[in-house]
């Protein structure tokens, strides 16, 4: 279990980051894809952008995108907006109690 | 390198009946024995298994309920295109001189743990194959404006090609009507625009130039292997192309020294209606945005050019033996062997298999 597992578990989206290739590393990982260092993490801004979404039953999903790099499918709530393909979203709330969830709010 | 040809094959029916996984494994390779005149143990010298199933050590547990001692035995597994991966092992064993004659025998059972990549922790809960599938549709129909008639079609042609095939999992015939108006899986997605997780398997026999002509006398040549693995994560993946799948097939084309306009006939990973959709356009087959109206054209016309089988939409998915099912079935129309599905004297054919939302994809090409 890297440190992407145990803090999501307490609800926090992290990624790993090289500071020598100075690169987001994503999937997260310990280690950098590019030169083998080790990572640093740090907290994923929590806006993003959706890249496509659809839904099932009453549940929409969709693959969001931060920091121009990382991307993540989660349940959307769209409190009433109207949605659309790059339109904005936070990231309201992530567990992994036995699975990954990720959580996001239209802002738009 | 030596040339590699396949010269014997073995399939089961695909059902939705669970057996253990060797039992399966044995019920393909039995027939592939029964069918292939000359072949005895002590001839094949490596036997690789194919599948998604946890149990260990398969290679060696076909190999002794065969009676085979093959110098080489082993696993592949590689998720929805682990078949074709296990042939390209087979083949590079037999292509460098390592063995001569290869057995590679594929199986899985219906809800086998190959259907989801737990790994993937970037698809959150929404890990099941189905989720893909709908942001590959949705982006599609968003992008060239797809329509839910045009991937029906995809997914009536491979019913209707699959009544033909008497391993196929489905013999029914659905109306374009029928299967836009079938049950809801998402938004994007009809439970008839997918492929069914099913049981079944199918084995075939490699072997040398010099060793071909005892096992068969229409032995059929891998002629063009291409092989990409972009990532394991699908959110990494381009929503509207299988880019994993154009590298793929440019590289068994060049290998092959051949177009893709002289493809006569192929096997595509038809998972997903809109799976077909996008790979008969990466695969040059037919021109960027056209790929609904050429599988319109085919199905009106009654073509059986792509998936003749039924696909994997009409036959099923046992993932470790479909990949290996494809070959047989382009095999068998080289060879002008395959009853009411043949088509007119194909010379040379495709096998496009895929892993995870096309993250990885194999392609072979054949020739008789």
């Amino acid at each position: 279990m890297n440190k992407f597992d145990i803090e999501l578990k307490k609800g926090n989206f992290v990624t790993s980051e090289c500071n020598y290739c100075v690169k987001i590393v994503w999937p997260p990982s310990n280690y950098c894809d590019n030169c083998f260092n080790d990572v640093t993490w740090r907290k994923v801004s929590l806006y993003g952008k959706i890249i496509e979404w659809s839904k099932k039953g009453n549940d929409i999903f969709c693959i969001s995108e931060f920091e121009n790099t990382i991307r993540i499918i989660g349940k959307l709530n769209i409190k009433n907006k109207t949605l659309g393909s790059g339109k904005l979203v936070k990231l309201s709330k992530c567990s992994a109690n036995g699975k990954c969830k990720f959580f996001f709010t239209l802002m738009e | 390198m030596n040339k590699v040809a396949v010269v014997g094959y073995g399939n089961t029916k695909f059902t939705k009946n669970k057996l253990p996984i060797e039992t399966l494994l044995l019920e393909s390779t039995k027939q592939l024995f029964d069918t292939t005149k000359n072949l005895s143990q002590d001839l094949i010298d490596g036997v690789i298994v194919s599948t998604n199933d946890n149990s260990k050590y398969l290679g060696a547990i076909l190999s002794e309920l065969a009676g085979i001692k093959p110098k080489i035995s082993h696993t592949v597994e590689h998720l929805c295109s682990s078949g074709t991966n296990a042939v390209v092992s087979g083949f590079s064993y037999i292509a460098s001189g390592l063995a001569d004659t290869v057995l590679i025998a594929g199986a899985d059972n219906v809800g086998n743990p190959g259907q989801v990549l737990e790994w993937d922790k970037s698809r959150g809960e929404f890990n099941h194959p189905i989720y893909w599938a709908s942001m590959f549709t949705k982006a599609h129909k968003r992008q060239f404006n797809t329509t839910d008639e045009e991937l029906a079609i995809v997914s009536a042609k491979n019913h209707k090609q699959a009544i033909d095939n008497p391993n196929a999992y489905s013999h029914k015939p659905y109306t374009i009507s029928e299967i836009m108006n079938s049950k809801n899986v998402t938004d994007d997605l009809r439970i008839l625009d997918c492929s069914y997780s099913c049981s079944g398997s199918s084995s075939i026999l490699l072997t040398s130039q010099e060793t071909a002509k005892k096992f068969t006398d229409e032995p059929i040549w891998i002629s063009g292997i291409g092989q990409k693995t972009n990532s394991a994560s699908f959110t990494k993946n381009e929503l509207t192309t299988l880019s994993s799948s154009v590298t793929a097939a440019n590289n068994a084309y060049k290998m092959a020294k051949i177009t893709p306009q002289e493809i006569d006939i192929a096997e595509i990973h038809d998972a997903f209606s809109v799976c077909e959709l996008m790979a008969v356009e990466d695969l040059s087959l037919t021109e960027k945005n056209t790929g609904a109206s050429y599988v319109r054209n085919l199905f009106n016309t009654e073509n059986r050019k792509i998936n003749p089988r039924g696909g994997l939409i009409g036959t099923g998915h046992p993932l470790g033996a479909t990949g290996i099912a494809q070959i047989i079935e382009v095999t068998q129309q080289l060879q002008n062997k395959a009853g009411k599905r043949q088509i007119s004297n194909p010379k040379k054919g495709l096998v496009h298999n895929m892993s995870a939302a096309a993250t990885s994809s194999t392609i072979l090409v054949l020739k008789s």
